[in-house]
């Protein structure tokens, strides 16, 4: 299976309206031909317009899209897949949200920053224009903010990292609770600070306290020892970090040693499958693919996929993470765990992800 | 490595793969391979495009034919939507379903047009066909006693099928099925061979006649009651005809169409030796000289889904169709390079040796039919000439019909 936008929400009538006419479309669907008129008519998959393409720097701009259909909302800090063709095929990114998540006319933007090297990034930031098509995945996200807010804030971000982190401080000054936050940025200058004016605006008042990291070089980047020297009370304060891999990993390392871990919440985009991030190791086991007809043993640190493949299967995959749903196969028998939260689940006909499943005992899989 | 011949009442018909050392064997595997990687590499806008328009091509004609038959009492109605609805049905089994079901479209990454989740306007269900067509027929291609599209389990079609009394019946049962064609291929996919040898779990068995039956169900609702009813009393009757007509005439040339893939004179068969050998170069020759093409303009190549470059369609079952006639110039360089056969020929002379072999099978006995000759590029300069194919001489043409 391929990874598909999100299924919007259908009035009751319509989808009744809907089942009745595939007596005359079928295999087909009514969609298949409504499509026809107007793609963004189709009840199959939440699409969307891109309606502007607003520069906020040199190199990043905002995507301001309509959905196909209503908004369901969103967490402030929490990012959605959204898919584009290019060159005839349809590639799958996920980008922090950006926008509001009451926006009045419902519609939803994403920041992106132009990545020479990248496939997404340059269509968005060089190539979109107003009019195009975009296929709207989930939205997903454990990156956003507790309930109740927490009294002392702490934001560190970096580069394009600020999209989430500035959904929030929006976010909570728009409902006048900004209250005591600090917030660390790290980019090249002031005119590459995405958001960087209406942020130093909000800075002007109480509470909010901006501090802009300017350095070029690796050798100049914010270290814990930066982060103790502008925010000496980092220890009490629930901390939200959004930038490169290195820059996590050396904050990570800092908060278990001298702080605490627990309120320290990262954005990574990717979650950690198997080996060393694994929650909870399971007991592992072995499965067989039935259509494939091969069998393999794994741990409890490999997912399924990766079981598969060690034994010669050719097996669909896409993003490895557990994201785009490319691996999924039917679960024929036995449990499963998942790699990225350590709870067992699986029941018979279930369809599962096999690239974030670690067997749990014997399973077999329709694949 | 391969010595085994397909031999019948003495007459020796050589694997032309006998005549190749293993170096060219691999080199054949190779070069096919590396035309392949090339055809996929440059895949893109262009490809997807192309299935794009087509399938929009047919809903919308689909769309209007069935409009038009709501007024259906009225001859020249039903006369112009039952030839819209036939047309329709034809490109969407071919040129769209088989296509799409192959996976020649994967590539897209588009949830919609992708061979997981399509399913065709036909009784076949699509996992059945899957199974049966995508992994069984084009994994071992007419080798006799693995590919049961060799005679469908129903049919001789070749002398090395062993007779049984009731082929007696076949010319009989052949006109039945080409009209009813896709019930056959709906019930072909549930291997009756493994049903019987116990293969196939009785669950499964259970599983996938509900499936058909499911399916079934919906066609025949859509086709005969639904449409029907639209044209409201005075019509029901005349739309019924035309939807029956439609699927009978779609019915017809999609077992034309298929029947001279594999079946005609210059088509080999393997013992299933012969189909053991597993390297990559046997393999491409087996799918090369395992199949035959019909010669005709671009409008006959889109009407039969480019399944009459099925040659093409067998090296390649993973490439999307609209690249097979770009393809066919290189295939050709190949089979003239190593002294191989390309089959092709008329649609009549093709379709012709088909039916005179089935009726000549029926009888037991018979005897393989003259191959190609090895490829040779015609003199002159414009392409499809001549070439390759069998030219069926007087004496043989009056004994067809006589068998």
């Amino acid at each position: 299976m391929v990874e598909q936008g999100a299924t919007p929400r259908v009035s009751k009538a319509r989808k009744r309206a809907l089942k009745a006419a595939k007596a005359l479309t079928t295999p087909l669907l009514p969609d298949d031909y409504i499509e026809l008129m107007n793609p963004m008519w189709t009840t199959r998959e939440l699409r969307g317009e891109i309606i502007e393409v607003r520069p906020e720097t040199e190199d990043a701009s905002t995507i301001v899209i309509r959905p196909s259909a209503k908004w369901l909302g969103h967490w402030p800090g929490q990012y959605l897949r959204i898919g584009v063709e290019i060159d005839g095929r349809r590639h799958w990114r996920a980008y922090s949200l950006t926008s509001d998540p009451d926006h009045p006319d419902g519609l939803i933007s994403v920041t992106i920053k132009h990545v020479p090297e990248g496939k997404l990034s340059p269509y968005f930031t060089r190539r979109a224009e107003v009019g195009s098509m975009v296929y709207l995945g989930g939205v997903e996200g454990e990156f956003r903010l507790p309930h109740p807010r927490p009294d002392k804030l702490l934001f560190i971000s970096a580069g394009s990292g600020i999209t989430p982190v500035w959904s929030m401080v929006r976010n909570l000054a728009e409902d006048g609770s900004l209250g005591d936050a600090i917030h660390i940025h790290c980019c090249r200058d002031t005119d590459d600070f995405i958001f960087g004016e209406t942020l130093r605006e909000l800075a002007d008042g109480d509470g909010y306290e901006l501090h802009e990291h300017h350095s070029t070089e690796a050798a100049n980047h914010l270290t814990p020892a930066g982060v103790e020297e502008l925010a000496p009370d980092w220890r009490e304060r629930e901390a939200f970090l959004s930038g490169p891999p290195e820059m996590l990993e050396e904050m990570k390392s800092h908060w278990e040693a001298e702080g605490d871990p627990e309120r320290l919440h990262l954005e990574r985009f990717q979650p950690v499958i198997g080996g060393e991030g694994t929650k909870e190791a399971g007991e592992g086991g072995s499965v067989r693919f039935r259509v494939t007809e091969v069998e393999g043993e794994c741990d409890g640190r490999t997912p399924i996929l990766e079981c598969g493949e060690n034994a010669g299967a050719k097996l669909p995959f896409g993003c490895r993470m557990g994201i785009c749903h490319t691996c999924v196969g039917k679960l024929a028998e036995g449990k499963v765990r998942d790699l990225r939260t350590g709870e067992v689940h699986g029941d018979e006909g279930q369809m599962i992800r096999t690239c974030v499943n670690a067997p749990e005992g014997h399973v077999e899989v329709e694949l | 490595m391969t010595t085994a011949t397909a031999k019948t009442e003495g007459t020796e018909i050589e694997n032309p793969l006998n005549r190749l050392t293993d170096e060219q064997i691999d080199a054949i595997g190779e070069e096919f391979q590396q035309l392949h990687d090339e055809v996929f590499e440059d895949l893109g806008e262009r490809d997807a495009t192309y299935i794009r328009s087509i399938i929009q091509f047919h809903r919308r004609l689909a769309a209007l034919s069935r409009i038009v038959l709501m007024a259906s009492q009225y001859k020249p109605a039903w006369a112009l939507g039952t030839a819209g609805l036939s047309a329709a049905k034809i490109i969407e089994n071919m040129e769209i379903g088989h296509n799409v079901m192959h996976g020649q479209w994967d590539w897209m990454n588009d949830p919609y047009i992708h061979s997981s989740t399509w399913d065709w306007d036909t009784a076949s269900p699509a996992s059945a066909w899957k199974h049966s067509h995508n992994y069984v027929h084009h994994t071992f291609t007419n080798v006799v006693g693995k590919d049961k599209d060799v005679g469908y389990e129903i049919m001789r079609v070749d002398p090395a099928q062993k007779w049984y009394p009731w082929y007696v019946l076949q010319p009989f049962y052949n006109v039945l099925l080409m009209a009813f064609f896709e019930w056959g291929v709906a019930v072909h996919d549930l291997d009756f061979d493994a049903i019987k040898s116990g293969k196939k779990p009785k669950s499964q068995v259970r599983d996938e006649l509900k499936s058909i039956g499911r399916k079934a169900r919906r066609q025949i609702v859509k086709d005969y009651i639904a449409f029907p009813a639209l044209s409201g009393r005075r019509g029901f009757k005349s739309t019924l005809l035309a939807n029956f007509t439609a699927n009978i005439a779609r019915n017809v040339w999609s077992n034309a169409i298929i029947f001279c893939g594999h079946f005609p004179d210059q088509v080999y068969v393997f013992t299933e030796e012969e189909g053991a050998d597993d390297r990559k170069g046997a393999w491409y020759v087996r799918q090369l000289i395992g199949a035959a093409n019909i010669d005709g303009n671009s409008f006959f190549h889109f009407m039969s889904g480019n399944l009459s470059y099925q040659v093409e369609h067998h090296l390649y079952p993973d490439l999307p169709s609209s690249r097979y006639q770009e393809i066919a110039p290189k295939v050709k360089d190949i089979c003239e390079r190593y002294g191989l056969p390309y089959n092709t020929g008329p649609f009549s002379q093709q379709w012709g040796m088909v039916q005179r072999t089935i009726v000549r099978l029926a009888f037991p006995g018979g005897k393989p039919r003259r191959k190609a000759p090895p490829y040779k590029a015609p003199a002159s300069t414009n392409g499809d000439g001549g070439n390759g194919r069998v030219e069926p001489d007087r004496a043989e043409r009056a004994l067809a019909a006589f068998p």
